[in-house]
């Protein structure tokens, strides 16, 4: 078996004459959680949406799980992508469907299953991500912002993926919500064997909870561990890392260990 | 995958009983293993035999798999066996204390099922309270309008020209080829669906009158209203509905800015100076299409449909149709906003007020037509 989760290889996406990415090649490792920070339109949410199948790159090609997203039937690339799981950024539940029926949604989609057994799989779902039961049947409306996160988390991972996308998962929550939010992806990812991919610009959750960092810059990629970006001489990641924002962050940890 | 070998069986043994699990407990294979536990359970019934889940030979579990382990352990426990699982790996083994010791205590309250006459009377109670609660605000909202634009007309320097300006181009000068095709068209059809009735009384030539008193009373106001309701009025919710969600008119708030007198006075007078134009332009459209009816196809001769028509025509029919015109335009523009601002929090909801406002401004116009229309009566016009 290939032991990446997702393999981009020479990827070309380009808005007329504006070229986001080019030739960029990235690895994601099975089981790992990689970290993806850029500057802004560095073409972060670009890449994730290539990644899960909804915009075709101009060149190169998108391995996941072995497979060529963009080159297998339709058919097969529906299937492939419900073993990806993706958490919008705010979400991006259902808006007229309560959090039970969201989560539902994908298991109604592919299987037949009881009202029991849905019922039983959503509750699982919204327990594994620290959602109270009260919760199953409000409407995202009514949900506060991190609330939201974790039912859009519980609606990702409704289906058992074997990769976890998050774009910005703790953007707009508090700390504590964050801190919350990033033992919540530690805990699903050693229980689900998951690999994630989390875009983030949250120095503290790069430094807490990814085994590696992948940075957007110059429409190129690079993969690191966080010690080795942090010692780069790249002027981007010295005031990124080294900033002072960064340098608190990165203290923190390194205190606690 | 070989998710169709999932399943479970119980074995006996002497004094205790395995139920041995196999293939691939995973999502894929739930809807069959969800029922054969309960079954196998069921068949256990209660008893203190011990119970051994063996799951050796699954291959590979998720967290759906580990929900069927907990549950099975759960219901096995209660009902008075000793329950132990063996053969997971360490990772399928994490996973399912995970799931056991993160699930919720009580199963979720199914959906809410009531019989369905007394969902349908709690929607009709429903509805009505909604209907009767709607009417009070909007009457509180319509009082708020008056006051706001007649404050505006008295001190007119606060009036915002650049938005009413930008308005009354929007909804009137944009308006204009759409309203007046078809006017025109609708004056066509009246002139030749009227002469195909008059000439069986050899009265072709009232076709005119005909044509003229109903363009210029009711169907060129009335047309021009509806149109302008589906065409602004559902505009000026969106717009209003999206800068809600947007935050934008708290933060008008927080600024010191009243987004009555910014959002909405220029709407509506914009649409009371609009309208009436756009109803006058629609008059002559429709006449002109009608005439062009009358002398191409019906061959009334030109100098004698316009003598029919100066006579017919007379300045009452205009003024009793214009008049009605601010009074929709008002109807249409205090609807439209006010769907604007009862949007709350969701994007959803401003779609939903749109359609609503056309709807309920489209109904009240053809309402009011008629009190109009009984009031005319009355006098006597």
């Amino acid at each position: 078996m290939d032991s990446a989760a997702i393999r981009l290889q020479g990827i070309v996406n380009a808005f007329g004459r504006n070229v986001v990415h080019d030739q960029l090649d990235l690895t994601v490792r099975r089981g790992e959680i990689l970290g993806l920070v850029g500057g802004s339109g560095s073409g972060k949410s670009v890449l994730l949406r290539t990644i899960v199948g909804l915009r075709a790159p101009q060149g190169g090609t998108v391995t996941v799980l072995g497979e060529d997203l963009y080159g297998v039937s339709p058919s097969r690339r529906r299937a492939l992508q419900s073993r990806l799981g993706v958490l919008f950024q705010d979400g991006a539940l259902f808006s007229s469907l309560t959090v039970r029926e969201n989560i539902q949604v994908p298991l109604r989609e592919r299987y037949r299953l009881k009202p029991r057994l849905l019922d039983e799989l959503a509750s699982v779902k919204l327990a594994l991500v620290g959602l109270k039961p009260e919760a199953a049947d409000q409407y995202p409306s009514e949900l506060s912002g991190g609330m939201r996160k974790r039912a859009g988390l519980a609606r990702a991972l409704a289906l058992d993926p074997e990769i976890v996308l998050l774009d910005e998962p703790t953007a707009g929550l508090d700390p504590i919500g964050a801190a919350a939010f990033d033992e919540l992806v530690l805990t699903l990812q050693d229980a689900m064997a998951l690999t994630v991919l989390m875009i983030t610009h949250d120095v503290d959750s790069l430094v807490r909870i990814t085994d590696r960092i992948a940075v957007l810059l110059d429409k190129r990629c690079t993969v690191d561990t966080l010690d080795a970006l942090r010692s780069s001489s790249e002027p981007w990641l010295q005031d990124y890392f080294n900033g002072p924002r960064g340098r608190a962050a990165t203290a923190a940890v390194v205190s606690e260990r | 995958m070989s998710a169709a070998a999932a399943g479970a069986t119980l074995v006996h043994r002497a004094d205790r009983v395995a139920l041995v699990g196999d293939g691939d407990w995973t999502i894929d294979a739930m809807g069959r293993l969800d029922a054969q536990l309960q079954r196998l359970v069921r068949d256990l019934a209660s008893g203190t035999a011990p119970v051994t889940i063996a799951l050796s030979d699954v291959d590979r579990i998720d967290t759906s798999g580990a929900w069927l382990v907990h549950r099975t352990r759960r219901s096995l426990e209660a009902a008075g066996h000793p329950v132990n699982v063996q053969g997971l790996d360490h990772a399928q083994d994490v996973l399912v204390a995970r799931v056991s010791e993160s699930c919720f205590a009580k199963p979720l309250a199914p959906h809410p099922d009531m019989r369905w006459m007394r969902r349908e009377l709690a929607n009709l109670g429903d509805a009505t309270l909604g209907v009767l609660d709607e009417i009070t605000r909007l009457i509180g909202f319509l009082g708020a309008v008056s006051s706001a634009v007649a404050l505006g007309l008295a001190r007119p320097w606060r009036l915002r020209f650049t938005a009413l300006q930008a308005n009354i181009i929007s909804t009137g000068l944009e308006a204009l080829p759409i309203v007046g095709l078809m006017s025109f068209l609708i004056g066509m059809v009246l002139a030749f669906q009227g002469a195909s009735q008059l000439t069986q009384f050899g009265a072709e030539i009232f076709t005119v009158n005909l044509l003229a008193i109903s363009v210029l009373r009711e169907i060129g106001v009335l047309m021009t209203a509806i149109i302008v309701a589906g065409r602004s009025g559902s505009a000026f919710t969106a717009q209003i509905g999206t800068m809600v969600v947007n935050e934008e008119v708290d933060a008008m708030r927080t600024l010191g800015l009243d987004p009555f007198e910014i959002l909405v006075v220029p709407r509506v007078l914009a649409l009371v100076i609009a309208l009436p134009l756009l109803a006058f332009f629609a008059n002559i459209c429709g006449l002109v299409g009608g005439g062009l009816m009358c002398i191409f196809a019906l061959g009334i001769p030109i100098d004698q449909f316009l003598e029919q028509l100066r006579s017919a025509a007379s300045p009452t029919q205009l003024f009793v149709g214009l008049v009605k015109a601010p009074v929709f335009a008002f109807v249409i523009a205090v609807v439209g906003c006010r769907n604007g601002l009862r949007v709350q929090g969701d994007a959803a909801s401003v779609g939903r007020l749109t359609t609503q406002a056309v709807v309920a401004s489209i109904f009240l116009v053809i309402v009011i037509d008629a009190a109009f229309s009984i009031a005319f009566n009355f006098l006597g016009i």
